[in-house]
């Protein structure tokens, strides 16, 4: 195909135009190939729901609601997918309590205190802290960590045993391998996205801002609460909740460090059991309703979490959106 | 705090100042040096972006820097609260004394000379919160929690940057809902609400419309006596309107480096500078035959 | 402040009590929280390297059958293993990089603001957020179920991940690359797809290489995709990528990792080494990629 001579329109990148007559078939042909690849993400997520359905109606049908009770028991046959759900809560909540506030204070720590020549390398290790594998956490979680501390959890738990709120939470059964163990290897997974996205966020805050609060005579931190803080809450509840979305699916650390107990209790030194762990670690020898009970224990996931980052990622565009307008 | 803290009374007219110098146009007796710089310069790295600049701001009168872009008035506006302390290759040699105390000695708090030293900015830059929330942004930092008083404060402000009439009913809207004018006026609210002794101000209207120049202008006059301030324009007819004292900076060119170093060209009373320019280049500049 | 012939100097320091210590507590807060982040990083990395170094060798990563996992480390190794993690994700790397790279040239050149275009980048957004393991029971019920488990299944598992990532880091590439280049190709008479080709993703081919080696960097380390569909029981390599089950590190690591015999986890370590180290090597080499390649950033 010749290049034409009566050329494309002049037109910024990205306007949509319609295809037109006078366009030669191999650049219409290119404009319709891209379509098709951007189109794939909406086909492949359609298709994951459904798919994923499909293969666990079975389950859906025979247990009805039954899938929300504490109820599970392969062997005889009954599905009840509560500690599950109640697990993959837990686990992600007690990584938010300690991944939260440590990623807020390095995305603090980066954009307003350390001078530029410094941020290279924390970020680095930021980076670094993101591309240790899943399964080499738990690895490391279940051979090293869990046995490690262990001991922590069987003092404290003695410690706290009969005290009214604290013994419930912290008291014994205490094991290596448990929710809280879980929670804290999530923490450790969780906080790069939640301080980049953080940063992200914070770096918007227009200088001007900021400059206005140093001229009142504000400290660094008078500064923050009063100038940085209004202008990025909205974004810093996105990037939470996609750290969310992310300890909620985190798979192999988990499945090899939470205990493989499908309990629901509040004490959090036990060993559990959540949503993702239990289909890797059961996946293989099912058949039948409880590989249909797994799968649809993978299309709540799955739900969740796209639920989780629509939410996230609306509120995120919306702050973003704001400050363009503003 | 330490100054014990002033009286603060809403008033709608400003006490007349005791003793100090009304704005006269002949007679020159200048007041207290507020601020006295002497071989002023200011490097970014190793550029020097201005040089050698000596001057003497007095009290309780408005002092205009002028002159074209790039000639550092800026720069040496923010030398005199420590705001380039926010750039970090920013580097002050040469001697800058606020009051007779060195603002660059080792001990002193930039801190501590914001409190003293305020500064308007080119651009309104209102917090997101509300308006009586960015006027009671600094009183509380420094420690005020009552409610009355803040409420006191918060009025007295506004009613001096002449902005009360207009907001005194929705004092719990946001501060980012005002019009240009009404925003610069409440950025200066807020820089009153720490009772400053100085204030400076670095184009405060440049980003406004005409009527709200005249305001910010007014306004100026009419807290000329109870503080000291010090403005950069690039508006000459502005200077002219609003400032007893003018200096005028312009831009030395190093033609081997291709190097652009601001200094102070020219100082003295405002009527000296624009009708009886010592300088060449300040006449030049003021008769407009360069920009 | 009615200042009346002050003869002292003003009090310039720094202001005692709460305020310097409240921003002092703060500050320290912050330098806590990076050091809390330090500590299980180098204590991973540091383990890793100790326990793993001892079993690392060439013969480790190239040999083969992989031991029952009773014997000890010394006798094969994980060469099937390093064998399928390779062939796996390159597979996955060659389906999902060309059309991410088309789909974020729909996004950017021709999609533009409009509503589908923003629909295809929100949704993007999200699917970079849905949990490897669905991927992985994606491929089971539509591929595996009709055509048994392979590295094939695999591979589109792993390049379901990484196609939305490289959607997104490509659309930031193009997105910096200035207009005017573009407005100049179309001045010469060029059609949109040959200003695309032939201009805007030369001028971008930097970030975008780079944003696609840390997919892969994050795709190779993948564990619960390929649980679903390469089966993972192997003990030979399987060098037909299409067809018959596979293993690759991430699940030797993962089914080593709970055995109580030392030779299993020592391999497990091993295969920790060598996994880390290939997504070190496949970080710096984006990174390499940035600094010398790249001419529009940010």
């Amino acid at each position: 195909m010749s290049t034409v001579v009566k050329a494309d329109p002049v037109g910024p990148a990205g306007s949509a135009r319609p295809l037109s007559e006078r366009r030669p078939l191999g650049d219409r042909g290119f404009q319709v190939l891209t379509l098709a690849c951007g189109l794939l993400v909406l086909v492949i997520l359609v298709l994951i729901a459904v798919s994923t359905t499909q293969q666990s109606t079975s389950w859906f049908s025979a247990e009805g609601l039954k899938i929300f009770t504490n109820n599970w028991n392969p062997a005889a046959n009954q599905f009840g997918a509560l500690a599950f759900i109640y697990g993959t809560i837990i686990t992600a909540i007690i990584a938010l309590v300690i991944a939260v506030p440590v990623s807020l204070g390095v995305a603090l720590l980066l954009t307003e205190v350390v001078p530029y020549r410094w941020a290279r390398p924390i970020v680095t290790v930021i980076d670094l802290l993101a591309v240790v594998p899943s399964v080499v956490w738990g690895l490391w979680g279940i051979l090293v960590f869990a046995p490690w501390i262990q001991h922590i959890y069987a003092s404290i738990g003695s410690g706290v045993n009969g005290i009214p709120v604290l013994g419930s939470l912290f008291g014994p059964p205490t094991s290596g391998a448990s929710f809280f163990t879980a929670g804290i290897i999530l923490a450790f997974m969780i906080t790069p996205i939640v301080t980049s996205l953080s940063r992200e966020v914070i770096a918007t805050v227009p200088a001007i801002d900021k400059e206005g609060a140093y001229a009142l005579g504000a400290t660094r931190l008078e500064m923050i609460r009063g100038a940085v803080w209004p202008h990025s809450q909205g974004g810093v509840v996105g990037a939470v909740l996609l750290g969310l979305g992310r300890a909620m699916g985190e798979t192999i650390a988990v499945a090899l460090v939470i205990g493989s107990s499908p309990v629901i209790t509040s004490h959090l030194f036990a060993p559990g059991y959540n949503m993702p762990a239990v289909i890797a670690n059961q996946f293989g020898e099912a058949s039948g309703e409880f590989r249909a009970a797994l799968m649809g224990i993978g299309v709540l996931l799955f739900v969740f979490t796209i639920i989780i980052n629509v939410i996230a990622r609306w509120i995120v565009e919306r702050s973003a959106r704001r400050k363009r307008g503003a | 705090m330490e100054q014990p803290e002033q009286n603060p009374v809403a008033t709608t007219s400003l006490p007349k100042p005791a003793a100090l110098q009304e704005s006269k146009p002949v007679s020159d007796t200048p007041g207290v040096a507020v601020f006295d710089t002497k071989n002023l310069s200011i490097y970014y790295g190793a550029f020097r972006a201005v040089t050698d600049v000596s001057l003497t701001v007095h009290e309780n009168e408005i002092t205009a820097f002028i002159g074209p872009s790039g000639c550092g008035k800026t720069t040496v506006l923010r030398t005199l609260n420590r705001m380039n302390d926010l750039i970090p290759t920013a580097r002050v040699d040469g001697d800058v004394h606020y009051r007779g105390a060195s603002l660059y000695a080792k001990d002193v708090s930039p801190i501590a000379v914001r409190r003293r030293i305020g500064m308007v900015f080119q651009k309104p830059n209102p917090f997101p919160k509300s308006i009586y929330d960015n006027v009671a942004y600094g009183p509380r930092i420094n420690g005020e929690r009552n409610k009355g008083r803040l409420n006191e404060i918060v009025e007295r402000s506004l009613r001096q940057a002449a902005l009360w009439d207009e907001v005194k009913d929705r004092l719990k809207h946001s501060g980012l809902g005002l019009s240009g004018g009404q925003a610069q006026r409440l950025c200066i609210a807020r820089t009153l609400a720490v009772e400053p002794d100085v204030v400076l101000m670095d184009e405060p209207a440049s980003a406004l419309d005409p009527i709200a120049t005249g305001r910010i202008e007014d306004l100026m006059h009419e807290i000329k006596s109870r503080y000291t301030i010090v403005i950069v324009t690039h508006n000459m007819q502005q200077a002219t309107r609003v400032s007893d004292r003018t200096a005028f900076f312009s831009v030395l060119v190093d033609s081997k480096s291709d190097t652009r170093t601001g200094t102070l060209v020219e100082y003295g009373r405002t009527e000296q500078i624009f009708q009886d320019p010592h300088d060449s280049r300040t006449q030049a500049y003021v008769t407009g035959r360069v920009g | 402040m009615a200042i009346v012939a002050e003869p002292q100097q003003p009090d310039l320091r720094e202001p005692a009590g709460w305020r310097r210590t409240s921003n002092r507590i703060a500050t320290w807060l912050m330098v806590l929280a990076f050091v809390l982040v330090i500590i299980p990083l180098g204590f991973v990395l540091f383990t890793v390297i100790a326990k793993g170094v001892s079993i690392i060798s060439w013969s480790f990563l190239t040999s083969g059958p992989i031991p029952p996992i009773v014997l000890p480390a010394s006798v094969g190794g994980l060469g099937p293993a390093v064998l399928g993690t390779i062939e796996i994700t390159a597979l996955a790397t060659v389906l999902a990089v060309p059309l991410g790279i088309l789909g974020a040239v729909y996004l950017n050149e021709y999609g533009g603001k409009g509503p589908l275009a923003r629909l295809i980048g929100f949704m993007a957004d999200v699917m970079t957020g849905v949990p490897s393991i669905i991927m992985g029971l994606f491929i089971f019920a539509i591929w595996v179920l009709h055509f048994g488990y392979s590295g094939l299944a695999g591979a589109l598992a792993l390049g379901c991940l990484m196609l939305p990532v490289v959607i997104r880091s490509t659309d930031e590439m193009l997105k910096l690359v200035p207009d005017p280049l573009r407005e100049a190709s179309y001045a010469l008479g060029a059609t949109k797809a040959r200003v695309t080709v032939t201009v805007v993703l030369p001028a971008a081919i930097g970030g975008i290489v780079s944003g696609a080696l840390l997919a892969v960097a994050r795709a190779a380390g993948e564990t619960a995709p390929l649980i679903f569909t390469i089966l993972g029981g192997t003990s030979v390599a399987n060098t037909n990528v299409f067809k018959g089950a596979n293993t690759a590190l991430p699940l030797q690591i993962f089914s080593n990792a709970t055995q109580p015999y030392t030779g299993a986890q020592a391999r497990a370590w091993g295969a920790a080494l060598a996994l880390i180290a290939i997504a070190f090597i496949l970080m710096i080499a984006a990174r390499l990629v940035t600094a010398r390649f790249t001419r529009y950033s940010r």
